[in-house]
Order: C-alpha cells, then sequence, then structure tokens
C-alpha cells in the first residue's frame, strides 16, 4: 500500500459548511471549518454535545455532503467524487470506529472483521481477520455473536475490524463513550498502540478531556466553527 | 461478479445460521406448498378425467353420421395408426313373452370400446366383470331396465326385427351411459355381425353410424383435422371435452374450491412474506450503512442483498414444491377414489408454476425495499436518523402491486375468481386501515382519561405506533380471516353443501309420460307410497335461429355449442322458478304469462351459445317455428339431481304442441318392485337409474371436503405466519419502549401487562374486521361457488373479538415474554 509524501497532508479540509433545512430557514451546523491532518498524526476533534464534531467527521469521511467545502483525502477531492466513488476510496483508505460499536448481530465476532475485507475482495479475509482479532485479545471469543460479548468487548471487535484493512487513515467517533472509565481506558489504550503499529493517521471526535490529551493536536469546535486558537493564520 | 456471489453466498448462510430469515422462507415455503399441491392434484386429476372421459365415449374420438361412413374414414384413421371400431345405433322395438319396448340398440364390432369397458353380470344384482369386444354372434346384451320390462333373464330369448337372440349377459355399466341421461331408453348391444339379418338398417332407418377412433393424442389431433377437413352435412365429430358423466359439476366446483384455498393460502402468506422482508431489510439498513461506510457501492450492496433474496426465493420455493409433492401424495390418494382409476404419474408444470410463483412472489415484495436498502445513506452509522426514502419508491411498490396481481390471476387462471380474491384483499386492507386510524383516534382521547395505568400506557402504545398499528391491525385481520375462514365458515359451508343433496335427493328419472298418464302416475305413487312428485312438461325444439339468422353447427368452433346446435333441445314451461335456480340476468316473468312469449336459458349454455338477454331465439317444434326474445339467464344446480330445463318459456307458448312428462324422485331400494310394475303397466315410460351417479357425486362431495380441509391447512399455516409476522414487526420498538421504562422503575409485572392489553385490543381489533371479513367472503363463497345463502353466524363475531384478544396475545407470548426477560441495559446498547 503507497504512503502519501511528507509535504501532502493526508487530510485536507477547506471552508467546509453545512446547513439543514430547519422549519422556514437554514441551521447552519458547521460554519468554514479548514485545518489540516499530517500523516502519522493523532488529532481530536473535541467541543461540546451539538458543537457539529459528528457532522465533520462524517464529512471528512465521506458519509454526508457539505453545503459548501471540499475534503481532500490523500490528495483525492472527496465531492467531486459520487457516493460509490466514494465509498471505493473508504474501502481502501480509511478504517471506522463508532461510538455505538456497528457490529451486524447476525455475524459473528470473526465474519464482522471479515466482512470489510471479503467487500474487498482480499482471499486471506479469514486468516488475516483471525490474527487481528488475536491481536486485540479476542482469539477465545471470535465464534461469539456480538449479543454474547460486552461493550469493551465489542469495541475491541469494532478496532479489530478497523485496522484489519491496514487504512491510512483512522476515524473514530466517540470510541469509549459507551463504556465505563475501565474499558474506556483500555480501549483507548488500545487504539493509539494499533495505531502506531500501523502508522496510520488517526482522527477522533470526543468530549473526553483524558483521551483527547493523549493525541498529538486538538482541534475544538465550537457552535459549528473552529475556536480561535484552532483557527488558521 | 463472482466475487459477489460468493460473498452473497457466505452471509447468506451466516443469516440462515442467525436465524434471520426462518420468517421469510416459512412463509415461502407454504405458500408455494398450497400452490403445488393444489397444482399437482388439478393436474392429474384432469389428466385422470380427460383418460376417463375417453372411456366414456368409448373411444378418443367418434365421428359419426346418419348413414353408412365413407371407408376412407376407417383408412385415413388406420394409416395414422390408431385403433377403429365401428358402431351402429338405432332405436328398435324388442319383443318377448308378448311384450315389446322401445330399445336403444348398440350393434358393435370386435374391437369395442376401444377406451373402458363394458361390464356385465348374470343377473342384475350380480357384480359385474369388464369385458371388451361385441356379444357373440346370435346372443345379445340387455340393461336391467329392458330386462324388467319384457321380464327377461340371461338364457332368455328376444326379437329383434327378423331376428331372435339369446340374452347372454346384463350389462351394468357401458361406456356413455352417463353421458346424456335424459335421451336414454332401454339398452341393447348386440354384435354388428348380425345387423343385415334384423333387416333393421335398410332405408327409412333412424341409424346412427359411428366411427371410434383411439391412439396416442397427436395421431388423434390429426384424425380430427383430417375428419374436419372431409366433413360432409350432418357428420358430427365428438371428442372428450364435455364428456365428464355426472359429477363433473361438483368436480369443477372442487377444483375451483380446491383453486381458491389456495390462492388464499398463497395471499395470507405473501403478506406475511411482505411484514417478513420488510422487517428483514429494516434490520439490515444499518447493516447497509456500516457496509458502504466500509466500500461497498451502492450497486454492489443492491447486488448482494439481490444474490441473497433470490437464492432464499429459489430454495424456499424448492422446499414448498417438496412439501407440495408430499401433500399431494395425500390428495393424490382422495383423488383416487373421486375418479375411480389410478391417476397419471405428476406431471412437471406445477412444479414449474411452483418454483416461479415463490421466486415472484419474493422478488415482488423485495423489489422496492432493496432499492431503498441500496442507497441507504451511509451516515446511518453516526445518526441512526438519517435514512431518506429511496427516490423509486413509489415505482417500486406499484412494480410490487402489479406483480402481485399478476401472480394471483395467473394462478386463479380466470380473471373473475382471481379478480375478486385481489379485491377481497384490497377490501380487507382498505377498511382494516380505515378502522384502525378511527380506533387510534378514539383511543387518543380515551388516554387521557384512563385511569389504570397499564390500560393509559397499552392504549398509548397503540397509538404512538400509528402507522405500524395500521399495518399491524391489517395484517392480524387477514391472519384470523383466513382461521375464521378456514374453521367456521368453511364448516357451515360444507355442511350446508352436502346439505343440498339430502338422503332423500332423487335418484331415478321417469321418462316419456303422455299427458293423460300424469294423473294415473301420480295416483299409482300415491297408491304404492312412493311420494309426491312433480311431472314437468317437456316439448322437443332444434334450435335454429339466433336474432333472425339461421345457425347451424358450423356456426361454432366449440364441440359442445356444435352438439348443442345439432340436438334437439328440452323445452318446458312453468309459472314459477324451479327450486335451485338463481336468475343472473334479466328477470322471470310475472305469474300467469302475462309478459307475453319469451324464454329464460341456462347461464352455462347461453355463454357457450353466445346468446345474451334480449337475444331473439326460434326454435322448431314439430315442424313450426317458435320464436321469443331471452328475458333472463338462470344458473342451476345440477348437482341438485331435480329436474331442471336449460330453456324454459312462459304457461301458454308451448302448451298446444305435443308434450311428454318427466319426474325425478326417490326410490328407496325396497321399493323396486314397485316401480317395475309402474313400468309393466305403462311401457312407455322409461325410468332411469340415476343413483351410482348419485353416489359418485356424494362421494366427491366428501372427498372434495377432505380435500379442500387439507389445503385449508396451509392457509392455517399461512395465517399463523402471518400473526407471528405482523406481531415481530414492531418487537424491537417494544422492546425499547420497556427497556426505557424499566430504566424508569416500572416492574415487570407492570410491563407484562401494558403489553399483554396491547396486544388484546389489536387482536380484538382485527378479529372484529376479521369476522366481517369472513363473513363476506362465506357469502361470496356460498353464492359463487355453491350456490348457498350463507348469512355468516354470531359466532364468528363472538369468537373473531374474543378469539382474536386471546389468540394475539397467545402468539405474543414468546415476544412479550422477550421483552421482559432481555436485560434493560443490553436493548439499549443495542438498539437505543
Amino acid at each position: 500500500m503507497s504512503r502519501s509524501s511528507v509535504s501532502q497532508p493526508i487530510v485536507r479540509v477547506a471552508r467546509l459548511t453545512r446547513q439543514v433545512p430547519n422549519g422556514d430557514g437554514l441551521l447552519t451546523i458547521l460554519h468554514d471549518v479548514s485545518f489540516d491532518v499530517a500523516a502519522g498524526e493523532a488529532v481530536a476533534i473535541t467541543g461540546v454535545s451539538g458543537s457539529g464534531k459528528s457532522t465533520l467527521l462524517g464529512l471528512i469521511a465521506g458519509l454526508d455532503v457539505p453545503s459548501a467545502g471540499e475534503v481532500w483525502i490523500d490528495g483525492v477531492s472527496l465531492f467531486t467524487l459520487d457516493e460509490d466513488a466514494r465509498a471505493a476510496l473508504r474501502g481502501q483508505k480509511l478504517g471506522f470506529v463508532f461510538q455505538s460499536f456497528q457490529l451486524l448481530p447476525m455475524l459473528t465476532a470473526l465474519e464482522n472483521v471479515m466482512l470489510p475485507l471479503e467487500l474487498a475482495g482480499r482471499n486471506d479475509a479469514r486468516r488475516t481477520a483471525q490474527s487481528v482479532l488475536q491481536r486485540v485479545g479476542l482469539g477465545e471469543r471470535m465464534h461469539h455473536y456480538p449479543s454474547r460479548l460486552s461493550g469493551g468487548e465489542q469495541q475491541r471487535v469494532a478496532i479489530a475490524r478497523a485496522f484489519a484493512g491496514r487504512p491510512q487513515l483512522l476515524l473514530a467517533d466517540e470510541p469509549t463513550g459507551s463504556l465505563d472509565a475501565a474499558s474506556g481506558e483500555r480501549i483507548a489504550d488500545l487504539l493509539f498502540e494499533l495505531n502506531r503499529e500501523n502508522g496510520a493517521t488517526l482522527l477522533l471526535v470526543t468530549h473526553d478531556a483524558v483521551l483527547s490529551q493523549r493525541c498529538g493536536r486538538r482541534i475544538e469546535l465550537r457552535a459549528g466553527a473552529l475556536a480561535d486558537a484552532d483557527r488558521p493564520a | 461478479m463472482i466475487t459477489t456471489l460468493r460473498l452473497a453466498s457466505r452471509l447468506l448462510w451466516r443469516e440462515w445460521r442467525a436465524g434471520e430469515l426462518y420468517l421469510i422462507a416459512g412463509a415461502l415455503a407454504v405458500a408455494v406448498a398450497g400452490v403445488t399441491a393444489v397444482g399437482f392434484f388439478s393436474n392429474r386429476v384432469n389428466r385422470a378425467l380427460d383418460a376417463q372421459a375417453g372411456q366414456l365415449l368409448g373411444a378418443d374420438l367418434a365421428l359419426s353420421w346418419d348413414r353408412p361412413l365413407p371407408a376412407g374414414a376407417g383408412r385415413a384413421a388406420r394409416a395414422l395408426g390408431l385403433a377403429t371400431a365401428g358402431v351402429v345405433q338405432f332405436p328398435s322395438m324388442a319383443l318377448a313373452g308378448g311384450h315389446n319396448v322401445l330399445a336403444e340398440v348398440k350393434a358393435v364390432g370386435d374391437g369395442y370400446p376401444l377406451r373402458g369397458a363394458v361390464q356385465i353380470a348374470t343377473a342384475a344384482q350380480q357384480p359385474g366383470r369388464n369385458v371388451r369386444g361385441a356379444p357373440r354372434r346370435g346372443t345379445v346384451w340387455i340393461d336391467s331396465n329392458l330386462q324388467a320390462r319384457l321380464g327377461l333373464t340371461v338364457g332368455s330369448t328376444l326379437e329383434l326385427g327378423d331376428a331372435r337372440f339369446s340374452v347372454a349377459a346384463i350389462i351394468t355399466r357401458q361406456p356413455d351411459a352417463m353421458i346424456r341421461i335424459v335421451n336414454l331408453g332401454p339398452r341393447l348391444l348386440m354384435n354388428r355381425a348380425d345387423l343385415p339379418a334384423t333387416g333393421l338398417t335398410g332405408p327409412g332407418a333412424r341409424a346412427r353410424y359411428q366411427l371410434l377412433v383411439a391412439g396416442n393424442a397427436a395421431a388423434v389431433a390429426q384424425f380430427r383435422g383430417w375428419a374436419g377437413a372431409h366433413r360432409q352435412p350432418g357428420q358430427r365429430i365428438e371428442g372428450t371435452h364435455g364428456q365428464r358423466g355426472g359429477t363433473q359439476n361438483a368436480l369443477q366446483r372442487a377444483e375451483r374450491f380446491l383453486g381458491l384455498a389456495a390462492l388464499v393460502s398463497m395471499a395470507v402468506a405473501a403478506m406475511a412474506i411482505g411484514l417478513a422482508v420488510r422487517r428483514f431489510m429494516q434490520r439490515h439498513l444499518d447493516a447497509g450503512a456500516v457496509m458502504r461506510c466500509v466500500g461497498a457501492s451502492r450497486r454492489r450492496l443492491f447486488a448482494l442483498y439481490g444474490v441473497q433474496l433470490l437464492a432464499i426465493g429459489l430454495l424456499a420455493s424448492a422446499a414448498g414444491c417438496v412439501i407440495g409433492i408430499a401433500a399431494q401424495l395425500a390428495l393424490a390418494q382422495l383423488a383416487a377414489s373421486i375418479v375411480k382409476t389410478a391417476l397419471p404419474a405428476p406431471g412437471w408444470l406445477p412444479l414449474a408454476q411452483g418454483m416461479i410463483s415463490g421466486t415472484a412472489l419474493l422478488l415482488a415484495f423485495a423489489l422496492p425495499a432493496l432499492v431503498g436498502a441500496g442507497s441507504v445513506p451511509p451516515l446511518r452509522v453516526l445518526r441512526r436518523d438519517a435514512v431518506r426514502p429511496a427516490a423509486t419508491s413509489v415505482a417500486g411498490y406499484a412494480l410490487t402491486v402489479a406483480l402481485i396481481a399478476a401472480l394471483v390471476l395467473w394462478q386463479a387462471g380466470d380473471w373473475k375468481l382471481g379478480g375478486y380474491v385481489l379485491a377481497g384483499f384490497a377490501g380487507v386492507a382498505v377498511a382494516g386501515a380505515a378502522l384502525a386510524a378511527l380506533t387510534v383516534a378514539a383511543l387518543a382521547r380515551l388516554t387521557a382519561s384512563g385511569r389504570f395505568t397499564a390500560m393509559r400506557y397499552g392504549i398509548a402504545g397503540i397509538r404512538r405506533r400509528g402507522a405500524a398499528t395500521l399495518m399491524q391491525t391489517v395484517a392480524l385481520s387477514v391472519g384470523i380471516m383466513a382461521i375464521l375462514l378456514m374453521t367456521l365458515v368453511y364448516r357451515d359451508l360444507m355442511q350446508a353443501w352436502q346439505h343440498n343433496l339430502p338422503a332423500d335427493a332423487p335418484n331415478r328419472f321417469l321418462i316419456g309420460v303422455q299427458p293423460d298418464q300424469v294423473k294415473p302416475i301420480e295416483a299409482f305413487f300415491n297408491a304404492h307410497r312412493l311420494g309426491a312428485v312433480t311431472f314437468y312438461p317437456m316439448v322437443r325444439g332444434r334450435l335454429t335461429a339466433i336474432n333472425g339468422r339461421q345457425v347451424t353447427s358450423a356456426d361454432y368452433a366449440d364441440e359442445r355449442a356444435q352438439h348443442l346446435i345439432d340436438r334437439e333441445f328440452n323445452l318446458s314451461w312453468a309459472d314459477a322458478m324451479q327450486a335451485g335456480n338463481r336468475i343472473v340476468a334479466g328477470h322471470w316473468w310475472q305469474p300467469g304469462g302475462r309478459g307475453g312469449p319469451q324464454f329464460s336459458m341456462e347461464s352455462g349454455i347461453a355463454q357457450t351459445l353466445g346468446i345474451n338477454v334480449g337475444d331473439k331465439l326460434t326454435f322448431d317444434v314439430a315442424g313450426q317455428p317458435v320464436s321469443a326474445r331471452v328475458t333472463s339467464l338462470r344458473d342451476v344446480d345440477w348437482d341438485s339431481f331435480n329436474v331442471n330445463f336449460f330453456v324454459i318459456a312462459p304457461p301458454g307458448m308451448l302448451d298446444a304442441y305435443p308434450a311428454s312428462y318427466i319426474t325425478s324422485f326417490h326410490l328407496a331400494a325396497a321399493r323396486l318392485p314397485a316401480l317395475n310394475a309402474l313400468i309393466q303397466a305403462y311401457p312407455n315410460v322409461v325410468a332411469i337409474d340415476v343413483g351410482a351417479i348419485l353416489a359418485q357425486v356424494r362421494d366427491v362431495m366428501n372427498r372434495v371436503t377432505q380435500a379442500v380441509s387439507f389445503v385449508f391447512l396451509f392457509t392455517l399455516v399461512a395465517g399463523v405466519f402471518m400473526l407471528y409476522a405482523a406481531i415481530a414487526g414492531t418487537r424491537d420498538e417494544r422492546l425499547l419502549d420497556a427497556a426505557v421504562m424499566r430504566a424508569l422503575g416500572a416492574r415487570r409485572a407492570q410491563i407484562l401487562r401494558m403489553q399483554w392489553l396491547e396486544f388484546a385490543l389489536l387482536g380484538a381489533l382485527a378479529g372484529l374486521l376479521a369476522a366481517a371479513g369472513a363473513t363476506v367472503a362465506g357469502s361470496w363463497v356460498g353464492a359463487r361457488l355453491f350456490h348457498l345463502a350463507y348469512g355468516g353466524s354470531p359466532w364468528l363475531w363472538v369468537i373473531g373479538v374474543a378469539g382474536g384478544a386471546l389468540g394475539v396475545a397467545l402468539a405474543a407470548a414468546p415476544a412479550v415474554f422477550a421483552v421482559v426477560r432481555t436485560p434493560p441495559l443490553a436493548t439499549l446498547r443495542r438498539l437505543g
């Protein structure tokens, strides 16, 4: 897998704005947000509830379309692509960890991890998924369904799924938000460890101060806009 | 593509293992099983009946004429590899012991009959044995009627024209004996080689010459073509069509009712499939969003789900076909005894029908949902409410409706029947939705004033899930309606149908009674305690013109129509319409013949001949033209074994023409000597025993009742699937509600009460609607298929409402217990 050059940011967000209809007018959720993330960085997007963190993450992943602005992933302009091409890009370069885990209930832990590999047509899906699950400490539980796993274990499966395809960029939305403090800390450790091992870029949304402190850089959102300190000069 | 197929099959296996597909597959298999079982049944019975019809005709095809057929006809048939036999039929006086009786004589050659067999015995009450071929020369076989009239036994001698014959056997059954009851006189079978010696077929004789042919279907069809091309005026070609004998009506009705049962089970199962597919797709919205998040394109997602559903469709349909085959084995037992012959092996057509129906049924429901799943916004992984409706959903649902309608019409094989079933289900759906909407609105007012917490929340649950409640009520109504139809309505209808043919239904016809014999014969009946009889006048007439235009059999392509034009009709007159008749178009005349000349015609024959109310018919009666307009069409219950007529006129129109009288009555076996005495006293009167046919019809009724019950089991199972699918539809919502309530301090007992109440209310509402639907459906089926007035039963309403409440509450028990058994945290984590 090719890695981006040092000079080019892995994520470039330029003047991103997102508005949604609200009654008669428009509600601005994100307003004119711009920043770069260099390859290998660990960046936390913080802010209070409703500040637009998850909307920003969704736009960076190409899950939603902005009202204005652009996002480049590894130099590729995201919104010049159609939805299917963005899905293909996600499959190649991105990994996801969600607050609510998003494991498919009818698949076992192993099958959940295999799914993105199988979608990518990888022949070694099973072997790779097994090895990643071993790595996250679930070697004994890989044939269990999500409903038989604890919250912490489910999130570990989700992390294994996110890293199985060795993505360049890992996006995490409140990865410890559904877990108790101890489990949350273990999950955070795992996330950072795997991120280091894979040499990936980590972009996580959190309102957990401890978790954000562990990132090399923090970007704070206030009412949909970057806090003054984070605005580019 | 290969990767997608492989992945789809893996996902399918995983889904199956996780139990996600049982409901869809189960409902689909039931729909296909019902359709296939009935398809097999109809297919085999029809083929057996066609074969049997050949036995009734004594051949696969008969060419007949009122003069000797040209030798070329027989040569043409034999050149095609067909077997042939010549038959000459004529009426003649048979003399014995100073008595003479007009008998129907049939002179046959060695090959007779080419299909079936003649059954003969040494005495009328002895068991018969099947024989083929003609009586030995110098001997004849006679039927019990002729035997009784002339007082003959085996070994007696009778005279026929210039020749004397010895009676060698009594005919107990003969091909074509059941075809034309009214034209049947005492019968005699002789060897054709003896014919010249009788001197009876010289010039002026009323003989009919027949060439019977039999062989493989293609050759028979070829010969039919040859005979059509070389047809001389007056020549008639008779096939096996319309030769199914006395049980045809009952069987046709059976087939339609079985078809209807299969259709209803398919329609109910279809709704269950619709609900199950909807739930499947809803549960897979998140999976779709996750897959899109990790790189699956819309097309890929569509292909993945499409392949999975297609595979379920094919596999479940195949399973349904297997169940259908097993079920038809049981049905075949019943069918074999109906058709009194070994059934032909099942053909492959019903299997193809089953596979196509099942797969199309699933795809019909799945396509709109598939389109929706393909366009799941991946943002749903971050925001669960981010589901936008698919742009093609309206077109998608229109496609569903069109596909289902096409499927039902195809299965029904009859636009009208299919249309009624579709309209019935649409009616229940619309009425159900309207009633549920009204109830929900009414409940909204109740909620505020409700004193009991459980009641308040139970009602609030129904109200809050407005759209889901509507769908659930409709679905539950259809499920309960299927069950009510299967149990109460069906039982009542079957009882009423069988009651139509009571133990003392007529088993004898008396024909050829002269006007001056009516009173003495009535007196004879009274004197011998044979019961009261009603005599109906009968005048014979040939239909010569419709609306002033001359008609001949050549004007009609339909074999039955040609037949009707060629023969004479039995016309009658009456002031009041007979019991068992029902006007389907026009009006019956005013009493006393005040409306002037007119005709009332049987609807089936009118349809065959293309005659409508208002058409002017001209009959040739005793050389005189008699014309009048048709003012009414009647449905006639031929199964009743009462005397009925295709064409009736009001009094005053036909009275002047030479008439004979006919009646039907029930003769107890012990009274047979009295009937024989009557026949001796009135030699011109012909008594026809239809007891055997009556017994056969009764037997068909019993078997059909069993067969339909059996097919209705599929409807019952489909109904249960429907209930389950309807209940499962809101399971996740209920789990979440209960989890929140329990988190807020609600006790398990309180939640149980709320849930039970909600289901019981839903069940009662659905039961009410189902009772109404079942009453309407019962009346329709009663009127259309059985000519019975069915007004429903008070039990329908009681059982519908109470049973609905209790049944739905019970059926929901696993779902309700799951709600309180699942730890709230687990639910909140999974669904919150």
